[in-house]
């Protein structure tokens, strides 16, 4: 059961509070958009053994949706910030840098 | 035979005996002792049967590790089976029974399977499933169910109840031995927040039973001091007979505490299960010694050399007279000492090792034992007891050199430490020649949310097994603490097999898993058949599957399945360690979430009147709603048909307080709702209500409801009872997520407002009676809405329709909704007045044709199915779901649409038929052109009627077509217009 620290709330929250988002950063694709685009922004996710985006929601305290970069294999996270971003902030990846060395942007 | 010797056990009072039964017959024992010990004091050796083949087994173990001691415990409500009697602490009044054999454990039938072994081997369940196939149902399985499982399940309510604590700590410390008492020193001498849990019921481990010293002290006053010290701080919390079951993700443990097992009935709670948050976890768990897999090692009387002393300097207790040490390492040594010291026979110790020279060894020998040296057993001897040993050497292939006569063989084949605690979550073990064991790989241990290492293993679970080398300040943080072994002794040599060259004859009696009946012959055959794979050999042969999860038997039989693959044992693997470390009680993980409060409940502000009203009650997501009224007399059936026709001829009361209610404010509000909903919703007027549909990004119908505009910048969006809460989540996904921009407020206001729908042709007339408000036509029509008071009440009236009928909707404060309700049962009086519940709702909605989310939606149909276009508009460059819609298989004019359907005998459709058609599919099953959605009996037309899905329906109007049903039959119906009841809406619209 993961801990997440909710960026509103300042506090960690057990996994129990948040429900999952799953991808973040995802482009809508509306009307006037080709299938091929259509299909990748409604089913093509990503799911990396590694580095990933996610959203969560904190339901069961502010009720906020936020974001978290984690490591699907070990478990390790990031960071975390607020949801109006469209992609994600420098400190964040910096963090990821850190620990990652050899991780970049956009993989 | 075993027996309780004259002195000494460091765990019993002689005082304070206690009566116990075991499979019905009267024996005493003495507080602190065990289960197992106090078995093995009344010559009880013999304590179950296995499981497939049903032998005769003895306790082998003294702890969490026992294989074949398991008990039904208790009678009645507080039955429990598979106890393990190793780990049951005794009290008076116990009441124990063995499992597994029937009719008696002296004599079992199904012992007979022992002798059909040859036709049971490796994978035989699997081999049963496929070939042949009619030997499975009539031969196999009956004989299996007959024969096989464990214990007894209760037929009782559990008596006992239990709680769950919340915890956190910087520093779990997971087991109180030496290395654990002094790993919680130091953290909290360094001022952590330290929680130290214990398995058993006492602290210190295994160190005093072997003589240990700790830092220059014995080990009993080491621990007495140690304990004093931390008792004493105020950021220590130490529980004894609580088990770290399980470590999950960033420190999250399960811990289970045993408070009142042994003092069952006194009124505490029986367990406590601990849901701890720890900055890291210290595993201090310690190890299990190995079993030798030599012929025979599986008859009552060969035990391990671990438990034989801790029998003997725990409890006083000695399983047997002559006990014949048979090892592979210098610590079974110690065994032999104990129990000379106790003043027993030791005929011999066999060492498997060609040497043995280390300091035990000698001791030994100085007290006139006999070694030999590069000996094994060659078999046991004996039936339900050991009676002897045949010697031969380990180098051979069994040839007997000399027989002992005994009655106990202690065995060991070296010790593994308990690294599960460290791999439940990802960490890694790697595979130490010297210690012939798997310890924790530090390189690789499981991470916290903060990418540290979340489990760090010290004493002998990181394979350092001196108690000596315990360090002062050491334990915490690194595994390089605790200080290396630096003990004397003689390495270890590793022995898989006893002797080396046994033929099949001795390797077909050598057990490895000895719940599961799992024997070197089984891992072998398995490896011929071509399993390679640990894993895929652990579930072929059921090895190390059983409810000990193979603590004594993964290693031997990963090591026996290395040797048949003719590779090294870190090739084969390990297989993943799962929690719980051991089985966890059903009751303890429900904690108090049973019965009654089992789950939440949410109540509408009218629930008690509608309970004493005898209300039905039916779940509705976590609501309760009224199914119907039943009166005297009535069925459910009879109570719908009557609150049907009433609220059609006359006025019925619903309560619809559980409707979602949602608020959406603000500047951008009306942009954002026409977004969400497929039609328009900006541009309708304030007082006016409409009626509207949400979809997913894909197109699907999610929900459904009428919204009312409050003003100009306000809008209420009522929606399913079910979908209030996933709908304002989804409301806020949007906002939050991509229109962050947008100027819109969002509160979900289900649970403020009780609502009222007053229905029928005498609805006015109540309405009017209760006085306030002009509720006429003209002052508040069709799909318009008031605010107002009503009897006094502030009120806010919706003019809408789910019946078809003359219908108002009131909402009132919650507080104020059972006094309203009361209020308009007794001015409907005069208009007969009755409510109505959730079965009456949904016939008359059907009758009317109105879709239900949930019934004419399953997630794959679109509202354009359900000839809902006219509510999604053409203008609007965008909705949620429009590029869905779009796609090709959703524009399909082959789709399945909405119609009605009529029986020609009048009969009701079953729930759940399909519309047949000409021919089968590539499976064989009849080809179907539709289904039914949503099937009644109508009290208005008084005939079946339904609504459902149907290839080209609207076009098909008139049409007959067939409907399966359960019993294989059909049923024949007319495809008609959904609407069945006021085609033409005037009823609602007066
Ligand atoms: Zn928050």
């Amino acid at each position: 059961m993961l801990t997440l620290e909710c960026p509103y709330c300042g506090i960690m929250a057990d996994e129990t509070e948040l429900s999952p988002g799953y991808e973040a950063h995802l482009k809508r694709y509306g009307p006037g958009s080709t299938d091929a685009e259509f299909e990748a922004y409604m089913f093509a996710r990503k799911n990396p053994k590694g580095v990933h985006f996610e959203r969560w929601r904190h339901a069961y305290g502010c009720g906020k949706w936020f974001l978290a970069a984690r490591c699907t294999a070990t478990l390790e996270v990031f960071g975390t910030y607020p949801a109006q971003t469209s992609g994600p902030p420098p400190h964040i990846i910096a963090a990821i840098k850190a620990r990652r060395p050899g991780w970049e942007a956009g993989q | 035979m075993s027996t309780r010797l004259s002195t000494g056990g460091r765990l019993i009072d002689r005082t304070a005996p206690q009566g116990f039964t075991f499979n019905g017959r009267p024996m005493r024992g003495y507080k602190g002792d065990t289960l197992a010990a106090a078995l093995l004091a009344n010559d009880q050796m013999l304590m179950g049967r296995s499981f497939k083949y049903h032998r005769p087994r003895g306790v082998v173990a003294s702890g969490v590790e026992e294989p074949n001691a398991l008990m039904n415990l208790g009678t009645g409500a507080r039955l429990e089976p598979n106890q393990r009697a190793t780990t049951t602490e005794l009290f008076d009044g116990l009441i124990a029974a063995s499992q597994n054999h029937w009719p008696s454990l002296d004599f079992d039938i199904g012992f007979l399977n022992n002798h059909a072994a040859r036709l049971l081997p490796a994978g035989f369940y699997y081999k049963t499933f496929i070939h042949p196939r009619a030997f499975w149902k009539h031969v196999f399985e009956p004989i299996i169910r007959q024969s096989a499982g464990l214990g007894k399940a209760p037929t009782e309510l559990d008596a006992d109840r239990y709680e769950q604590a919340y915890a956190f700590c910087d520093v779990l410390v997971a087991g109180g031995g030496i290395a654990g008492l002094n790993a919680a020193l130091s953290a909290a001498t360094a001022g952590q927040r330290v929680i130290l849990m214990e398995q058993s019921a006492h602290w210190g481990g295994r160190a005093p039973v072997d003589g240990a010293t700790v830092q220059g002290q014995a080990a009993e006053s080491w621990i007495a001091a140690t304990l004093a010290t931390l008792a004493a701080m105020p950021n220590v919390t130490l529980r004894l007979r609580t088990t770290v079951a399980g470590v999950y993700d960033h420190g999250y443990v399960l811990a289970d505490e045993r408070i009142a097992d042994h003092t069952p009935g006194d009124g505490r709670p029986r367990q406590r299960l601990w849901r701890l948050r720890c900055g890291q976890i210290i595993a201090a768990t310690g190890a299990i010694e190995r079993p030798l897999a030599f012929a025979g090692n599986d008859i009552p009387g060969v035990m391990l050399a671990s438990a034989v002393r801790d029998y003997v300097v725990n409890w006083a207790v000695s399983p047997g007279d002559r006990t014949v040490v048979v090892t592979n390492n210098d610590d079974a040594y110690l065994t032999a000492i104990a129990l000379k010291e106790a003043g027993l026979e030791v005929p011999a110790i066999l060492d498997a090792r060609a040497t043995a020279t280390g300091d035990l060894p000698s001791r030994a020998r100085a007290m006139g034992i006999r070694v030999e040296t590069g000996k094994a057993i060659a078999k046991v001897k004996g039936g339900k007891r050991v009676t002897g040993v045949s010697v031969c050497v380990q180098a051979g292939e069994g040839a007997v050199l000399h027989d002992i006569a005994c009655d106990a063989v202690a065995m060991s084949g070296g010790w593994s430490p308990v690294v599960h605690l460290y791999s439940h979550c990802g960490g890694k073990v790697v595979w130490n020649d010297a210690l012939a064991a798997f310890v924790p790989d530090t390189a690789r241990p499981p991470i916290n949310h903060d990418g540290r290492p979340m489990v760090v293993c010290v004493g002998a679970a990181a394979g350092h097994f001196a108690a000596d080398a315990v360090s002062p300040g050491g334990g915490v943080g690194t595994d390089g603490a605790i200080s290396r072994d630096a003990n004397p002794a003689q390495a270890i040599q590793p022995v898989w097999v006893m002797p080396q060259g046994a033929g099949i004859k001795l390797r077909s009696k050598m057990w490895l898993d000895y719940q599961n009946d799992v024997k070197v012959s089984d891992v072998q055959l398995a490896a011929r058949e071509g399993y390679e794979s640990v894993e895929h050999t652990k579930r072929y042969t059921t090895l190390g599957m059983a409810t000990d999860q193979g603590k004594l038997s993964n290693i031997n039989g990963l090591a026996v399945l290395a040797a048949a693959l003719d590779v090294t044992i870190p090739q084969v693997g390990t297989t993943t360690f799962r929690p719980p470390y051991t089985p966890v009680t059903l009751g303890a993980l429900a904690g108090e979430a049973r019965g009654e409060i089992f789950q939440p409940l949410r109540r509408t502000p009218m629930h008690e009147i509608h309970e004493k009203a005898g209300a039905y009650f039916e779940p509705v997501g976590l609501w309760r709603r009224p199914y119907c009224f039943a009166q005297q007399g009535e069925s459910h059936a009879d109570a719908v048909a009557r609150e049907v026709n009433n609220t059609r001829q006359a006025v019925g009361l619903l309560d619809a307080s559980t409707l979602g209610k949602i608020v959406v404010k603000g500047p951008d509000a009306g942009r954002f709702l026409d977004m969400l909903y497929t039609g328009v919703m900006s541009t309708l007027p304030v007082g006016k209500c409409r009626y509207g549909l949400m979809c997913n990004e894909q197109g699907f119908l999610s929900d459904d409801g009428v919204v009312a505009r409050l003003s100009e910048d306000t809008w209420l969006c009522h929606t399913t009872s079910g979908g209030a809460d996933r709908i304002h989540g989804w409301m806020e996904d949007w906002l939050q997520c991509e229109w962050w921009d947008w100027q819109v407020y969002t509160a979900n206001l289900t649970e403020q407002y009780a609502q009222i729908a007053v229905v029928g042709p005498n609805a006015r007339k109540l309405l009017q009676d209760l006085g306030g408000m002009d509720v006429s036509r003209e002052a508040l029509p069709f799909m318009g809405w008031a605010e107002g008071s009503l009897a006094g009440f502030p009120v806010r009236v919706y003019r809408i329709s789910f019946s078809g009928e003359l219908s108002y909707e009131i909402a009132v404060p919650a507080s104020h909704g059972a006094a309203f309700w009361a209020a308009c049962v007794t001015a409907g009086k005069p208009y007969g007045a009755m409510p109505y519940g959730t079965e009456a709702l949904h016939v008359m909605r059907a009758e009317k044709g109105f879709i239900m989310i949930g019934d004419e939606t399953d997630g794959t149909v679109i509202p354009q199915d359900l000839g809902l276009g006219w509510a999604i508009s053409k203008k609007k460059a965008d909705y949620l779901g429009k590029r869905g819609q779009e796609r090709t298989y959703l524009a399909n004019p082959d789709r399945w649409t909405l119609v009605g359907f009529e029986t020609l005998d009048g009969s009701v459709i079953p729930d759940g038929a399909y519309v047949i058609t000409d021919g089968t599919n590539a499976n064989g099953q009849r080809n179907t052109q539709g289904r039914v959605t949503s099937t009644y009996h109508s009290p208005t037309l008084n005939r079946g009627i339904a609504m459902g899905l149907l290839l080209h329906g609207t076009k098909r109007l008139g049409e007959v077509v067939q409907f399966n049903t359960v019993s294989g039959g059909t049923v024949s119906a007319k495809v008609v217009d959904p609407v069945f009841v006021d085609k033409d809406g005037v009823k609602q619209n007066v």
